[in-house]
């Protein structure tokens, strides 16, 4: 039989406030434990939760970014449970009434095109601590500094069909929070994660099957593998006649699997009900206004400028606008090109942002903002590039000191002497000198051994040190060569 | 010379700051009688006599200067509900039996900063569960009225120290009742403002949209000079108000010429008792010679207050009970074996009775497949119930009815009866539900014990309120009775 999955995705992105939601203590990853929680963070008896207004923008920029209803009204409800980590005794959520609703984004599929995912809501909520039970002989520590840190929970339709679109959705998400800044996207430090909803259904079934959800997944990587894991499982229980047991899962890495947290029946009541100590939230037409104004130019209508302004194919465009610091790099690099050599050199640019430099980035573990060449640096190379001073192939090795030495372009080609030859009598000379020292392969040639040609550009460029202009150096040879 | 204790507020701080008398003379005379007559009346479950002595010192210093604030100089007590830095804040519950507070809730810090000296902290019902104080696990407060009976509940710790003139004033709170009914019971003007009108910050929650802080004063005149201090928008607490506090002082002597009283058709129908309802009728004599309409109102809703009250109230108290795990402060149990062990054990020690009662009702309304039927439902009630207040307030200006449906009751008399018990607060739980000012001022006596009149007003009407209460405590004198034994 056919199967076909369906997907759906929670994220929870951290909102890049600096305060808590509801209390002002900092929200710095990585501080020692318990020091970044104060008195509310720590639930201590009398103390009333604050909403900060800056997690209510970010929501509300999201859901615009998202064509999303924002809600005049949305509430904070209380989701009671018990645990170490969670102090109050419950968490402060958003339930019946979130502030965004009914919004949607297109993803790219592998064969280019286009499919749109639902979002059917996105509430405010505050984190949990961490419970750490490593180092602690058998008992268990309480870390709260991360209690009470802004989440947006983003609630995905069940819309995708494999985890190749989950994955593309959640980086779509993904670069979305971080163009709008309010999130930074750090998956290792748990700001960007997601649980997966997975189900199967035989090929042309509208209802759903059962479905399970797959716990904490904090990689891209890690999303993939377990939804494949997870849909291999269901399709092998049902195949083999069994059915799926509505349940809780988590995915471990080291084993490539998903295991059983805990059924649906073992679920907790949570006993939702509006939170008394927090008044609803109130967002009028100015403070959405205020939000719209504050968007960025979002990767979809960058991407399309990047097509029609710029003339880049589709694939270049998306890769360049896959994060706003990689926009932001290529256009810089565009700013200093243009101001200097006009117009023209969209595609030299991104080739080079795309290439030399994000392979360099990598290779070194750099993120773009930390280049070891900085734009204005980079299009001070593509500058020679353009007015012919090196050649493409001398730019590479130019690119390479640059990036080893952090010089300029400028003092490389002089300190190194790879200036491009485009003196024509220096480039004749050259010529004549390699002909006459090669008389055997010229008579060849000259008797109709085309082929020879690339010998003589490569006697030439090795003479020249590879400086010779190239299409120079092609239109003097076959004059030369050919008496 | 009158002796100190027989003093109001007013006139203390009017003494301290004429210099008639040093606050640290003040304070010693009422940590003497603390020490004296507490044991009895079990009115306090902490003494603070240095940190008494040292803000007496202060202020005296600073009356010397002349300065220091309103109250400068002033003792009194808060109810152990308030968080007070660096001193034990026990909600009167075995659970917070080892809590010393980090912090000043925001009423105490308003009122000290005005210079109020606090002389400790007052017994009340457990997590202010309770009409009768009862559920103090620090054991009953009794009535200086007579030992016998209830001071009421829940800030009972708090009148019964006022009556017995122990403290000038007290602060109490009041989530369905628990500062005018024990007023009532014990001959004290008893104020519980607006809902937002004063923070709840550092106010030991039981019911979040309910609870709210107020005054145990001898007079209206007290209630106003203390609610003027604690008052005010705090940005700590979403739900406090953003409006301006008026001068109730300047306000208390404006002719009652005119006043619209509604009279709470309800509150005489059920249950009251004969003594009771007479007194309060003898009141309702006194403001009409003084020149108010007495016009009967009917709040039809009114009746099904308690039922919704008893489900929104455990509702919220038990989850804001939750944070009381043993984790992080308060009472845990001894070698926990695992988590589950360390909750249970620490909640089932931790927790009386009436506070476990609660949070099971409380957990049981919010449940899968019972929110509708109960909280959703109890949620509309409320609704109906504010608006028919809303509707009353569109003819009079004020409500008036008897504070309880009857005077204070034997220790023990319906401490095996919750239900009976509950019923206590039949006519004090509508202005929580709607989130109305009320007060309940002295009105005569039934035999010995004391009765109290209800008054209700509009949202953030304190100010006529306190005009309403003052101008018939210039006319009577029932306010100023001392009973036996505290002269």
């Amino acid at each position: 039989m056919n199967w076909e999955t369906v997907i759906g995705l929670e994220i929870h992105a951290q909102l890049a406030t600096r305060s808590k939601i509801f209390s002002s203590a900092p929200t710095a990853y990585g501080a020692a434990p318990n020091t970044q929680a104060n008195l509310v963070d720590l639930g201590y008896p009398g103390v009333l939760p604050v909403l900060n207004r800056s997690a209510v923008q970010m929501a509300v920029k999201f859901g615009l970014a998202v064509g999303a209803d924002i809600a005049a009204r949305s509430v904070f409800a209380r989701k009671n449970y018990f645990y170490p980590d969670l102090p109050k005794g419950y968490q402060i959520s958003q339930y019946e009434k979130p502030i965004v609703e009914r919004g949607s984004l297109q993803i790219v599929l592998e064969d280019g095109e286009h499919k749109t995912i639902g979002i059917t809501r996105a509430h405010l909520e505050e984190d949990a601590g961490k419970s750490l039970h490593e180092d602690f002989h058998g008992l268990t520590g309480i870390d709260l500094n991360r209690a009470g840190t802004p989440l947006l929970e983003i609630v995905s339709e069940p819309d995708m069909r494999s985890a190749r679109e989950a994955v593309a959705y959640m980086k779509k998400i993904h670069t979305l929070v971080r163009y709008l800044e309010i999130c930074d996207g750090n998956m290792q430090e748990g700001s960007f994660r997601c649980d997966a909803n997975v189900s199967v259904r035989p090929l042309g079934q509208s209802e759903f099957g059962t479905r399970c959800e797959i716990k904490n997944l904090n990689s891209f990587r890690y999303i993939e593998k377990a939804i494949n894991y997870e849909v291999a499982r269901q399709i092998e229980i049902i195949e083999a006649g069994g059915t799926i047991r509505q349940e809780t899962r988590l995915y471990d890495p080291d084993r490539d699997e998903t295991r059983a947290l805990r059924s649906k029946e073992e679920a907790n009541d949570y006993r939702y009900f509006p939170d008394p100590d927090l008044l609803p939230v109130a967002i009028d037409t100015s403070f959405i206004e205020q939000a719209r104004a504050s968007l960025p130019e979002l990767p979809d209508q960058k991407a399309a400028r990047y097509l029609g302004q710029y003339g880049l194919s589709v694939y270049d465009a998306g890769v360049l606008t896959a994060s706003r610091e990689m926009g932001d790099y290529y256009e810089a690099v565009l700013a200093v090109l243009g101001a200097e050599h006009g117009e023209g050199h969209e595609k030299l640019a991104a080739n080079w942002t795309m290439g030399e430099l994000s392979a360099a980035l990598n290779k070194d573990g750099l993120d773009i903002t930390r280049s070891r060449i900085d734009a204005r640096r980079l299009a001070g190379l593509l500058g020679r590039i353009a007015d012919e001073t090196i050649s493409g192939k001398i730019a590479k090795e130019v690119f390479e000191a640059m990036w080893a030495e952090g010089l300029d372009a400028d003092a490389v080609i002089e300190a190194k002497g790879l200036r491009q030859i485009t003196d024509t009598g220096a480039i004749e000379t050259v010529i004549e000198e390699v002909m006459k020292a090669n008389p055997k392969q010229l008579a060849e040639y000259r008797s109709g051994k085309d082929k020879l040609f690339g010998f003589f550009v490569g006697q030439v460029m090795k003479a020249t040190g590879g400086k010779a202009n190239p299409a120079q150096l092609n239109e003097l040879l076959k004059k030369k060569l050919a008496g | 010379m009158t002796q100190l204790h027989h003093l109001s507020l007013t006139e203390l701080a009017e003494g301290l700051r004429a210099r008639h008398f040093s606050s640290v003379e003040l304070t010693r005379h009422f940590l003497d009688r603390i020490e004296r007559l507490n044991p009895t009346l079990n009115a306090f479950i902490t003494v603070t006599a240095e940190v008494a002595l040292a803000a007496a010192e202060q202020a005296d210093r600073q009356l010397a200067a002349g300065e220091g604030g309103a109250l400068a100089g002033v003792p009194l007590a808060h109810k152990d509900i308030f968080c007070t830095d660096g001193i034990l804040t026990t909600c009167a519950s075995r659970m917070l039996s080892n809590f010393v507070a980090p912090y000043d809730a925001t009423v105490v810090e308003r009122l000290s900063r005005a210079g109020a000296v606090m002389l400790g902290k007052a017994n009340m019902d457990e997590f202010a569960m309770g009409s009768s104080n009862e559920t103090s696990w620090y054991g009953p407060v009794r009535n200086p009225w007579d030992l016998d009976k209830v001071p009421g509940g829940s800030s009972g710790g708090s009148a019964a120290a006022v009556a017995a003139r122990l403290a000038p004033a007290a602060t109490g709170t009041d989530t369905g009742g628990s500062i005018r009914q024990p007023a009532a019971l014990t001959s004290l003007t008893g104020m519980k403002p607006t809902y937002g009108r004063v923070s709840r910050y550092g106010m030991i929650a039981f019911a979040s949209s309910l609870d709210q802080a107020g005054t145990l004063t001898r007079t209206a005149r007290d209630a106003a000079v203390l609610l003027s201090q604690m008052a005010g928008f705090d940005p700590l607490d979403s739900t406090s108000v953003d409006t301006p506090v008026p001068d109730y002082v300047g306000q208390l002597a404006r002719p009652l010429t005119g006043l619209r009283i509604g009279l709470l058709k309800e509150f005489f129908e059920q249950g009251l008792d004969e003594g009771s309802e007479r007194r309060v009728r003898e009141a309702l004599e006194v403001y009409r010679r003084l020149g108010a309409q007495l016009v009967e109102v009917s709040l039809p809703n009114l009746p099904l207050s308690v039922p919704a009250y008893y489900v929104v109230a455990p509702a919220e108290c038990s989850s804001n009970l939750s944070r009381f795990d043993g984790v992080r402060f308060g009472h845990r149990c001894d070698s926990p074996v695992d988590l589950l062990d360390l909750y249970e054990r620490s909640r089932a020690e931790g927790f009386g009775d009436e506070v476990k009662r609660r949070i099971m009702t409380g957990t049981y309304v919010l449940s899968a497949g019972y929110y509708d039927a109960y909280y959703l439902r109890a949620q509309k009630v409320r609704r109906l119930i504010a608006d028919d207040f809303a509707q009353a307030f569109g003819q009079v200006d004020v409500l008036m009815g008897p504070t309880t449906p009857s005077p204070a009751f034997a220790i023990g008399a319906k401490s095996d009866d919750p239900v009976t018990m509950y019923l206590n607060d039949i006519y004090t739980i509508g202005a929580n539900l709607a989130g109305l000012p009320a007060m309940s001022i002295p009105c005569g006596f039934q035999g010995e014990l004391p009765v109290g009149l209800q008054i209700v007003g509009p949202h953030f009407a304190e100010a006529r309120l306190l005009n309403v209460a003052h101008v018939y405590q210039c006319e009577t004198q029932w306010h100023e009775r001392v009973p036996k034994g505290y002269e």
